[in-house]
């Protein structure tokens, strides 16, 4: 498979990453080296075979709805690069 | 004295003893830290004052019996991707610049409540992804074996700290063998535990279905010690299983039923090694085992339905990263979608920013189908292949990587070449089994080689008694590299 500038882009996009014109170029060399190499996995006769997320099975797990104590906001948001009265600063989103 | 060569179970029954202080042995270790890691860079963060208090704190406890643990007192270092409460934890990224933790991770507060002293953060690559500790943002980690060598990875700290003796173990995370690949290239002892054994809670994601925090120590023993203190249920991870592991070693292999996968010793792999591994099998034949070898075929589709899943788990687990909540944000943005456009774009390195988009392309539509469901259809053929194995066998036994150690950059512009050096330790993780490594030799350049057990699922004991056979018949994980410094003390 030939990976395209439109590819690439648009993957960016949806990753929320913009690479540089170099960037960009080696790795739509390097996806498409991989991609290639995944390729293999097409020989191998997967009819019948469920899918298979978990090897274990993994049923859900729930726990009381009890209030438990959870950490201050203050603390948390220390972390944020920008944060007022306990919450995240973020640029205006509505015009 | 010279503390710092012993092993942890060593060191903790001198500290039961009284025989040395708990505040002794730290300063001494940070003294080592100091003089070595100027040299081998193994530390992403050194907790000079911090380790000293909790020394003290720790020799209080162990005088008035609060700390019982055979580990007590003995200091130890944590992988850079597992939080620690107000102490930096980065996963060698610019992307978690200046980032302390609100909380510390269970398996390392299980260290801690068994009166663990922690020196520091170990370097790692950036986010765990990469095989050679050359993608970290601190710089690379140098292998103390070698000349210009790598140590492995992703955990190649957890691995060179060990090694050059500057911590007695050190916690590390396996999501492809990344726990298993530094142990071989640095002569020390690790377990991957079966998935669900340890608890992933304040474990940094990468691949959330096939991440699991393991120890890397000198010696069998030491592992199986750590792994007693941090295996369990723990409720804020609802994968973890409720299996407190009590290990009781035991050298006795006689009967023990060991498969070879003919499959493992093909194409690629590296002659010192395979002679090496097999000389492994033969010396625990002769200690009793049942060693024959089995048809694998499976192995040719561990790596792409490995990578496909972990960048697949990755691309979302580190969508998280926004410049936001946490972490590194860049200082000119225009509107919200360019704050996150140019805080990962300038935050995450090369490799992360690969593993992203490759793992963003297989879930993309029109290609989830050809790509990652395939892959987790081929985990599933992979999966029943060991379930058919391990009908017959108890144990089964495996080189750890193709080669020895690489040189410095051999890999790092070529991803594709370094991900198909992961061919023997990936299809571990898809299946969720338990592995180990332990020294079984070293090449004609004094690289050390490591032997890869494979144990079945929570068979822990089992496997590691494997190990422990083998190394009291053994002494490739008592030799050590000539260290270097780089201030003399």
């Amino acid at each position: 498979m030939k990976i395209t500038d439109e590819m690439i882009d648009y993957i960016g996009a949806l990753s929320r990453l913009k690479l540089q014109d170099e960037e960009k170029e080696s790795a739509k060399e390097e996806m498409e080296k991989i991609i290639n190499y995944m390729d293999i996995l097409g020989k191998l006769d997967t009819e019948g075979v469920e899918a298979m997320s978990h090897a274990f099975p993994v049923k859900n797990v729930f726990r009381e709805d009890v209030v438990m104590p959870s950490t201050d906001r203050e603390i948390i948001t220390a972390n944020a690069p920008k944060s007022k009265d306990g919450s995240f600063v973020v640029p205006k989103t509505i015009g | 004295m010279e503390f710092d060569k012993m092993t942890a179970l060593e060191l903790g029954r001198m500290i039961k003893n009284k025989e040395v202080g708990v505040v002794e042995v730290t300063k001494n270790a940070l003294e080592n830290i100091e003089k070595r890691d100027a040299v081998y860079n193994a530390f992403v963060t050194v907790c000079f004052e911090e380790a000293l208090k909790q020394a003290e704190k720790v020799q209080k406890g162990i005088d008035d019996g609060t700390f019982t643990s055979p580990l007590a007192g003995v200091p130890m270092a944590v992988k850079d991707n597992m939080c620690t409460k107000g102490i930096l934890t980065t996963a060698a990224s610019k992307m978690l610049t200046g980032f302390k933790p609100t909380y510390t991770a269970t398996a390392v507060k299980k260290l801690e409540n068994a009166g663990a002293v922690m020196l520091g953060k170990l370097n790692m690559d950036e986010f765990a992804m990469g095989s050679t500790t050359e993608t970290s943002y601190n710089g690379a980690t140098l292998n103390p074996w070698g000349e210009n060598r790598v140590p492995g990875g992703s955990s190649g700290g957890s691995a060179v700290a060990v090694a050059s003796d500057m911590a007695y173990y050190t916690l590390g995370s396996d999501t492809g063998g990344s726990i298993r690949q530094p142990c071989a290239f640095c002569g020390t002892t690790g377990i991957k535990p079966t998935y669900g054994t340890v608890s992933r809670y304040g474990l940094i994601a990468y691949a959330s279905s096939l991440d699991q925090i393991g120890p890397v120590g000198k010696s069998v023993e030491d592992v199986a010690e750590v792994l007693s203190v941090i295996s369990g249920h723990d409720a804020k991870d609802s994968t973890s299983v409720n299996n407190s592991l009590k290990i009781i070693l035991n050298n006795n292999i006689k009967g023990k039923k060991i498969g070879i996968p003919r499959d493992y010793f093909g194409k690629g792999l590296d002659g010192e090694v395979k002679d090496a591994v097999l000389a492994a099998a033969a010396k625990l034949q002769a200690l009793g085992a049942e060693v024959e070898e089995f048809d694998m075929p499976s192995l040719e589709y561990a790596i792409p339905a490995y990578y496909i899943i972990a960048c697949a788990e990755a691309s979302s687990n580190l969508s998280r990263y926004d410049g936001v909540k946490y972490g590194y944000a860049s200082p000119s943005f225009e509107d919200l979608t360019d704050l996150y456009y140019k805080s990962r774009s300038e935050g995450f390195g090369a490799e992360v920013k690969r593993r992203i988009l490759i793992g963003t392309f297989v879930l993309s539509s029109g290609y989830y189908d050809a790509y990652y469901k395939k892959a987790l259809q081929a985990k599933a053929v992979i999966k029943q292949a060991f379930d058919k194995a391990f009908e017959k066998y108890d144990v089964i036994l495996s080189p750890t990587a193709p080669t020895t150690a690489l040189k410095m950059g051999e890999n790092l512009n070529d991803p594709l070449k370094m991900y198909l050096g992961d061919i023997y330790t990936v299809s571990v993780n898809l299946a969720g089994l338990p592995a180990m490594v332990v020294p079984c030799g070293f090449d004609k350049e004094g690289l050390p080689i490591g032997l890869q057990l494979i144990g079945k699922a929570f068979g822990e004991n089992e496997l590691l008694n494997v190990g422990y056979a083998y190394q009291q018949n053994t002494d490739y994980h008592t030799k050590k590299p000539v260290l270097k410094t780089g201030k003399e003390a």
